[in-house]
Formats: structure tokens, C-alpha cells, sequence
């Protein structure tokens, strides 16, 4: 690329200062304990603190989880202790309706964008994207810091919401209104929904200030020879993410302000012909629809999804093609379907809505352009699987969990193909079904892609390697327990169990499966106790593991690999290493792998 | 007590984890990285091969243990249409599934290290990618093309003899309104919703079409092999109209009436003996998130012969005399008559 030589000098010129004499260690401006760990402007530190918040969120919204999955499990048990800890929202041992549905809600609204948002493309765009494609840090590391601290700022918020006396929002992680703007109607809409669109405020924000940061960086700032077909999967897959939510979040954010003008300001944007049973008492607004906040919420939401798996497809490539000694099989037909699905993530919006009363005609275009997702879908899985062929596969923590994560996404893909197609949905709409599908295809593949990053990338990150003993049992059972816990739900789903359902047992046609809930509760608890081994693993590991010796532990090409073991602000000690050919150069001529650094040989072929 | 005990055993099996994890990693730098390596490779790619086998007999034995509590028979016309559309989905995505995750576990097993093999150096081959870019979208074409087919008879137009019942959905209980001997619904408007007043749709009493319907909670009655419209309201928040043994659903939206319509094929009593469940009923399930009571908030249906229903709507008493009749203690002489004759029927049904 003509233009990389400028670009590069650009990248120079920024952060020059850190580094024109004896490397990041000697720093101009005095690091305090305030500014290199809290408002830290360095990408790598704000990586840490993305990642650690989120996995303090995930842990929250896993416990929350365990504890509505005990409710479904056990409807007829109480549990004395639940009341020590709930309080009044789980009156004599049992888990109150009211706090079931804020549990869900909560469950719902901190993992999908807490943990696999904020967690997953704040810690692998941040970590990755300076390093692997040769910047000394972000084009403006001070938005990135106000974007991590943004994030905070939600998730204080977030938490606050869960300790006040109307408890908090419990509509649904979509907060449909008119229940999500009417407290009358339901408790959690009081207070709690307040909260909630003020903690999602805030959360746009930081994911708009991180995702400008990221496209300006990954397009301006790649170093010299770095031109866009030479990037690592991970970061055209960052690109996209990046990409999907700027244009996606300010819509979410939009219909939100709509929905507190609802609650507060006597506009009938969602809301006409509402008598509240409560209260028996008729409102004044008419004319509004609830249909489009649908439409508003779901055209971040459906997107919101690929913001999700985009980036765990990115660490899954990047990973599988290091550790089976092979090219990424079709790096362009990967980079071609990322930016495929990119595009569909903004037309399938409504698959969301077939049966809302949507007109038939509009829906059929919908399920045409839904199941044509499933085309790039295929083509990124039959890539991985010929990326595994003939390779020499090295089972890393991180590569298990990169098989694991394919396996989870052909499963889910393919319960993708049943819902998106209208007729099936009227069926399947709203049960159990949907739960397994987007569990098993974004929830469990985004966390194993997640998990296949950290334990991966931990040696740059810390310089230690986490234990592999823990690693493994960590992966064996997470993978087992997710199949075993969201495979036979779809059953459920079949038989047309509802979604939201706190208790079974008063319906005929719904009751047939309380040993299955029993066991699927119970196994959901055995993998939350196997995360939280995960987790003391990493903070263990962060102190006392193994010591990283070389600078390329897993003898890999990309650039994050060129730096010392423990990178000081500012990444590389001289000059920015220069690139020479793609990523993927792995048993390329007999050679293991040849770092993308390496000048091409005379005669050697571009790939 | 249990729990303390129960988290005791938890820690225990956690420390004992933990030192078994680190007294490896000991012995793992004992034995040096690559023979250590070359172990843990091993033991993986057994467990890929295991994990496929046990998984495929898991999949076999989830469907034995479930199919016979999953998808009763579909009660609808509609409903079989979804079942064949169901059935050619599952064997498209099955025939996926099954070569995908075998070849996914089958080259880990058989491409794991080994110090002889080298990767092989296969960056590309359009050939190969064409195939697998043309041959998922011929299947998502079959596939978007049954779908779309069925698709439109489900929700096109209600045949012309179509019942019309109206349903609206309230927290927590369904609502059924039927039109009334001039088969057309009287208007309402919600600001007169009353539940004191006993109008709890807000049926306009000045309009004389309203002065036959009759409106009704929890169990809609439903004529076996006539067509039915179903006119959908909400009261308050989304709900969904949720028929499972016909497999049909549809929100439930207030201030935008929806619609759907079905035929359903067996009566409730056919359906009982079919089913060998003496307490089959055709249950009406909110699927949409409604409030604290959403998880019951139960309807029935009852599909009954012609001359049932006829019977049953005779002794029904439309919203409008059941009003008038709370506002005036002393019956009208032409209301005790009505009585009489409703009360008929009902004997009859008892006897029959």
C-alpha cells in the first residue's frame, strides 16, 4: 500500500517521546501508581482493566444464573439461605417472582454487554490491536482511557440498580415497553429502569468512544508494510465489531431516550391504549407504538450479536492457524465473509419481530436475507475445518478452546437456520428453543473464543503462563457442561416451552420435563464452580506461574510477538519492526513459521 | 447445615485440584516443555475422539429419552404445515451437523503432533471455496423456498367462513369477546375499560352492536374444522397469544390489533383419547415477557363440535345484559324469559 509510509510516520510522530532514547522503560513524564494503573493511558493496561471488570461481571451474572436456575430446577424446594442473602426478594427460602424476573433480566443485560461487549472488545481491541499491527498505542490513548472509565461509570451504575427497594429493571434484557415504562405494571420498571437506560447510556458512550478509537487506529496507524490484506484475523475481525457499533449502538441509544420520555415526560412514543389492571386506571397516551422500539432495539440488537462473535472468530482464527502449523485456510474468503456478515447484521433486524403482527411480505424479505447469514456462516466453519486438515495440531489451552468454539457455532448456526425462517419461529418464537440457540451460538462460543484469547495472549499480558493442569479440566468440563445443559433445552423448546417461565408445573402441556430442568441445573452449577477455578487460575497464574522465557512462546508470526516478554508504553524498545508478508506464513518451504518481519526471499512466492 | 457441608466438599475437591494443577506443572518442567507437551497432546486428542463418540451416543440417547414428550400431534392445519417444515429443516441441518463436528473432532484426532508431520503449507484453493459457497446456498434456497411457500398460506387471508373470535390479553388472564348473533363486534374504546362496572374490554354501550357480544374469561370455545380468526388486543403491556397444539403464536400488542388464523382439527375430547391423557387441554401460554405473573397466566381452549358450541354460545349472556342486570336488582319480565331459554341447553348438555 502506497499510502503506508506516511502512515507509519504519523504512527512516529505521536508517540515519538516515549521511546527516541533508551526504549519504554525511561519515560519523559513520571509514572504515578495513579496513572499507570488507574487512569492509565496505555492500551495494554486498559486491556487488563477491560478484562478484569468484565470477568468480575461475568462472574455476577453467572451467580445470577445459578440462582434462577435453582428456581427452575427445584420449583417445589425452598432454600432457607436464599432469604440470608436476597432478603425479602426471596421470602421464606423462595426465590419471589419479582426477583426471578429481575435476575433474568440482569443475567441477560450484563452478559451480553458487560461481559461479551465491553469484556471481550474492550480486552482484545485494545490488547491487540496497537501490537499486531505495529502502533506504539491507540491514535488517542486518552479516549481510550475515558472509554474504559465510561464503562465503568455504567457498571457502577449497572450495580447500583440491583441494591435499590423496587429492585432492578425485570422487563426482559430488551426492556420492552410498555411493561419496561410502566412501574405500575411491573415493579422493576419503577427505579430500576432508571437506572438501567442511565448505566446503558453511559455504556454507548464508552463502546462509541473505544470503537471510533479502534477504526481510526486499525486504518491509520498500521506500521510500515502493513498493508490491509496483511493484517491477523483478529484484527479485520476487530475492524468489523468496531464498525457494526458505531453505526449500531447510537440507534439502541435513541430509542432508549424515547423510552424515558415515555416514563417521564408524558410523550406516547411506544405507548397507546394502556388500562393499567393495577391500579384500574386508564392512561392518556394514544397513538404510540410498541412496535418500534422493536424495531429501534433490535436494529442494535441483532447487530449487537455479530459485536459479540466477531471477535471471538477473530482469536479463534488467529489461534487455530498458530497452533495447527498451517495458513488460515482462505484468509480472504474469512476477511470477505467478516465483512459479509457485517453488512446482513444490518438487514435481518426484524427476524426478530415475525410474530408481532409484522406484515407477511416484509418478513419473507426478512427471512431471506436472515438465512443468507448462514452462507459466510458456512464458509468461515468449512475454512476452519480445512485450516485443522493436514496441520500438526499442538493442543494449547487455547486451541482446545478454538475447537471448542467451531463446535459451538456449527451447533448454534444450525438451530440459527430453524429460527430464522419465519414459519419455524412461529412455532419456536419466544420458547426454550431460542434460549439453547443464542446460548450455545454467541453465549458459550463467545465466552470458549473469549476464554481461547486469555489463555493465549496471557503470556504477553503478564509474562507468566497460565497452569495447564486448570486449563484443561477448565476446558473439558465447560465444553461437556455447556452441551449438557443447552443441547437437551431445545427439546424443551420443541415441545414449546415458554421462555421466562419461573415455574412449569401448573401447565399440561409444559410439565413433562422437571427432571430434565433438574439436571440442567445442576450441571449449570458444576460449570459455574469450574469457572471460578478459571478465575483464581488467572489471578493465581498473574503472581506465581510459570515464568515466560522467550519471546515467542508459541513460535508465532504476528508482531506482538517481536516485542520484549514484558513491553514496556510504547511496545518496542527501537524502532517499530517493519512487515514484510501476511500472518500466516506456517510451514511455508519447510519452515515452521517465518514472522512476519522477515524480508521475502528472492525467489520465494507472495502467498 | 447440608450447605455448609456441601460447600466444604466443594472446597476441598478445589484445593486438592489446585495442588494436583501445580504439582504437574512441577513434574511437567521436570520432564522438560517438549516431552510434557508431547503428553498433554496426546491425552487432548484422545479426548477429542472420546468426546466425539460419547457425544454422537449423548445425541442418540437425548432423542430417545425426549421424542415422545416433544410435539404431540399438531392440532392444526397449520400446525402440520410447521411440522414438515420442522422435519425438512432437521434433516438438512442433521446431515450438517453430523459432517461437520465429525470432521472437526476427527482431524484433531488424527492431526495432532507428531514430531514427523510438518503443517501443509494450503493457503487456498478457490475450487474447494466455491463448492462450499454454493452448495449451502442451494440448501438455504430449498430451505428459504418451503419456508416462504408455507409461510404465505399461514398468514395470508382467513378463509371467508371464518369464526371470528376477538382475544385480548391482560395481566395476568386472557379476555374472549365472540360478536353475537349479528356477527360483527360493537365498538369499544379502553378509557371505558371498567372492571368494577363489569366492561372490561370498554365496550361502547351507545352502539347497539355491542349489545350481543359476549365476552368471556379464560376458556375459548372453538369449533372443530371451521376455520377461526383470531382478533388480538392487549390491555396493558405486550402479551402473546401462545398455542402450542396448534402450534400458532402471536403478540399481543396494545393500541395495534393483530391477527391469526388456523383450523383446528381435533376436538378437545378426540384429542384426550388420541393423546391417552384424560387432562389433555388445549392450553393458551403468554409467550411474551409480561409481568411478575407471566409464567401463569393460563388460558384454555375448548374445541367442541358444531352443535356443542351452538349450545354453549345459547347460554352465554352477552356483556351488555349482564350489565344492565347489575344496574337494575328487579329483573325486566323479557330478561326472565331469555334465562329460561338458556337454561334449556344446558340441560341437555348435562345429559348428554
Amino acid at each position: 500500500m502506497s499510502t503506508d509510509s506516511t502512515i507509519h510516520g504519523t504512527g512516529e510522530v505521536i508517540v515519538s517521546h516515549d521511546t527516541h532514547d533508551a526504549g519504554p522503560e525511561v519515560h519523559h513524564h513520571k509514572e504515578t501508581f495513579i496513572t499507570k494503573y488507574v487512569f492509565s493511558q496505555d492500551h495494554k493496561m486498559i486491556c487488563k482493566q477491560f478484562l478484569i471488570t468484565g470477568m468480575i461481571w461475568a462472574i455476577l451474572g453467572g451467580l445470577m444464573s445459578v440462582l434462577f436456575r435453582l428456581q427452575l430446577g427445584y420449583p417445589d424446594s425452598t432454600f432457607p439461605w436464599l432469604e440470608d442473602i436476597l432478603g425479602k426478594w426471596a421470602k421464606g427460602g423462595k426465590i419471589q417472582p419479582e426477583a426471578y424476573y429481575a435476575l433474568i433480566t440482569m443475567h441477560g443485560t450484563v452478559l451480553v454487554f458487560f461481559v461479551l461487549t465491553g469484556g471481550l472488545s474492550g480486552t482484545f481491541a485494545n490488547f491487540l490491536i496497537p501490537l499486531q499491527i505495529g502502533a506504539r498505542d491507540m491514535a488517542s490513548p486518552f479516549l481510550n482511557m475515558l472509554s474504559y472509565w465510561f464503562f465503568w461509570m455504567a457498571s457502577v451504575v449497572m450495580l447500583t440498580s440491583l441494591f435499590i427497594e423496587t429492585g432492578p429493571a425485570s422487563g426482559g434484557w430488551t426492556v420492552y415497553p410498555p411493561l419496561s415504562a410502566l412501574g405500575d405494571a411491573n415493579l422493576g420498571s419503577k427505579g430500576g429502569m432508571d437506572y438501567w437506560i442511565t448505566g446503558m447510556a453511559l455504556f454507548v458512550v464508552s463502546s462509541l468512544l473505544g470503537g471510533l478509537n479502534y477504526i481510526t487506529t486499525i486504518l491509520n496507524m498500521r506500521t510500515k508494510g502493513m498493508s490491509m490484506t496483511r493484517l491477523p484475523l483478529t484484527i479485520w475481525a476487530i475492524l468489523f465489531t468496531a464498525i457494526l457499533g458505531v453505526l449500531s449502538f447510537p440507534v439502541l441509544l435513541s430509542g432508549l431516550i424515547l423510552l424515558l420520555f415515555d416514563r417521564h415526560a408524558g410523550t406516547s412514543f411506544y405507548l397507546s391504549d394502556i388500562f393499567i389492571s393495577a391500579t384500574q386506571k386508564a392512561l392518556p397516551n394514544e397513538g404510540g407504538s410498541p412496535i418500534l422500539y422493536q424495531h429501534l432495539f433490535w436494529f442494535l440488537g441483532h447487530p449487537e450479536v455479530y459485536i459479540i462473535i466477531l471477535p471471538a472468530m477473530g482469536l479463534v482464527s488467529e489461534v487455530m492457524a498458530i497452533n495447527s502449523r498451517k495458513p488460515i485456510f482462505g484468509y480472504m474468503a474469512m476477511v470477505g465473509s467478516l465483512m459479509a456478515i457485517t453488512i446482513l447484521a444490518f438487514l435481518v433486524w426484524a427476524h426478530h419481530m415475525f410474530v408481532t403482527g409484522l406484515n407477511p411480505f416484509l418478513g419473507s424479505v426478512f427471512v431471506l436475507l436472515t438465512l443468507l447469514i448462514a452462507v459466510p456462516s458456512a464458509i468461515k466453519v468449512f475454512n476452519w475445518l480445512t485450516t485443522l486438515w493436514r496441520g500438526n495440531i499442538r493442543f494449547t489451552p487455547a486451541m482446545l478452546f478454538a475447537i471448542g468454539f467451531v463446535s459451538m457455532f456449527i451447533s448454534g448456526g444450525l438451530t440459527g437456520v430453524f429460527l430464522g425462517n419465519s414459519t419455524l419461529d412461529i412455532h419456536l418464537h419466544d420458547t426454550m428453543f431460542i434460549v439453547a440457540h443464542f446460548h450455545i451460538v454467541m453465549g458459550v462460543s463467545a465466552f470458549l473464543g473469549m476464554f481461547c484469547g486469555v489463555y493465549h495472549w496471557f503470556p504477553k499480558m503478564y509474562g507468566r503462563y497460565m497452569n495447564n493442569t486448570m486449563a484443561y479440566i477448565h476446558f473439558w468440563v465447560t465444553f461437556a457442561g455447556a452441551y449438557l445443559i443447552f443441547w437437551p433445552m431445545h427439546y424443551e423448546g420443541l415441545a414449546g416451552l415458554p421462555r421466562r417461565y419461573m415455574d412449569y408445573s401448573g401447565w399440561s402441556s409444559f410439565n413433562q420435563f422437571g427432571g430434565l430442568n433438574r439436571f440442567i441445573s445442576t450441571v449449570s452449577m458444576v460449570v459455574f464452580a469450574v469457572q471460578l477455578m478459571f478465575v483464581f487460575n488467572f489471578f493465581y497464574s498473574i503472581f506465581k506461574g510459570r515464568k515466560v522465557i522467550s519471546k515467542n512462546p508459541w513460535q508465532a508470526n504476528t508482531l506482538e510477538w517481536t516485542t520484549p516478554i514484558r513491553p514496556g508504553h510504547g511496545n518496542w524498545p527501537g524502532e517499530i519492526p517493519e512487515v514484510h508478508r501476511w500472518a500466516y506464513d506456517y510451514g511455508k518451504d519447510g519452515k515452521e513459521f517465518i514472522l512476519q518481519t522477515e524480508p521475502l526471499g528472492a525467489d520465494e512466492q507472495h502467498h | 447445615m447440608s450447605t455448609i457441608f456441601l460447600f466444604a466438599i466443594l472446597l476441598m475437591g478445589f484445593v486438592i485440584t489446585f495442588q494436583i494443577a501445580k504439582a504437574s506443572e512441577y513434574v511437567g518442567i521436570l520432564k522438560g516443555e517438549k516431552k510434557n507437551n508431547e503428553q498433554n497432546n496426546r491425552i487432548n486428542g484422545f479426548l477429542m475422539i472420546v468426546f466425539l463418540v460419547l457425544g454422537l451416543i449423548g445425541v442418540y440417547w437425548c432423542n430417545e429419552l425426549f421424542k415422545g414428550k416433544i410435539l404431540g400431534k399438531a392440532a392444526s392445519d397449520h400446525g402440520e404445515k410447521i411440522d414438515s417444515m420442522l422435519y425438512i429443516t432437521i434433516a438438512i441441518t442433521g446431515v450438517v451437523f453430523f459432517i461437520t463436528q465429525i470432521l472437526l473432532f476427527w482431524f484433531s484426532f488424527k492431526y495432532q503432533y507428531s514430531e514427523k508431520r510438518k503443517g501443509y503449507y494450503f493457503p487456498h484453493n478457490n475450487k474447494l471455496e466455491v463448492i462450499w459457497t454454493v452448495v449451502p446456498a442451494i440448501a438455504l434456497t430449498v430451505l428459504v423456498g418451503f419456508g416462504l411457500m408455507y409461510w404465505y398460506q399461514i398468514t395470508g387471508e382467513a378463509p371467508k367462513n371464518a369464526m371470528e373470535v376477538e382475544v385480548t390479553g391482560k395481566q395476568f388472564n386472557w379476555i374472549f369477546r365472540y360478536p353475537g348473533k349479528d356477527n360483527v363486534f360493537g365498538n369499544k374504546y379502553y378509557k371505558n375499560i371498567s372492571d368494577a362496572e363489569n366492561n372490561s374490554l370498554g365496550l361502547l354501550w351507545d352502539d347497539p352492536k355491542t349489545h350481543d357480544d359476549i365476552v368471556v374469561t379464560n376458556t375459548m370455545y372453538l369449533v372443530v374444522n371451521q376455520p377461526v380468526k383470531l382478533i388480538i388486543n392487549s390491555r396493558d403491556v405486550i402479551h402473546d397469544v401462545g398455542l402450542v397444539a396448534f402450534r400458532m403464536k402471536m403478540d399481543a400488542v396494545p393500541g395495534t390489533p393483530t391477527t391469526m388464523w388456523f383450523t383446528p382439527k381435533y376436538t378437545t375430547q378426540e384429542m384426550k383419547k388420541m393423546t391417552n391423557n384424560p387432562d389433555f387441554e388445549y392450553e393458551i401460554s403468554c409467550d411474551q415477557m409480561c409481568g411478575k405473573s407471566h409464567f401463569s397466566m393460563k388460558g384454555t381452549v375448548q374445541v367442541v363440535s358444531p352443535e356443542e358450541f351452538i349450545l354453549w354460545r345459547a347460554k352465554q349472556v352477552p356483556n351488555y345484559a349482564q350489565v344492565m342486570k347489575d344496574k337494575m336488582p328487579s329483573t325486566p319480565a323479557a330478561d326472565s324469559v331469555k334465562t329460561t331459554a338458556v337454561n334449556m341447553p344446558a340441560k341437555l348438555v348435562a345429559t348428554n
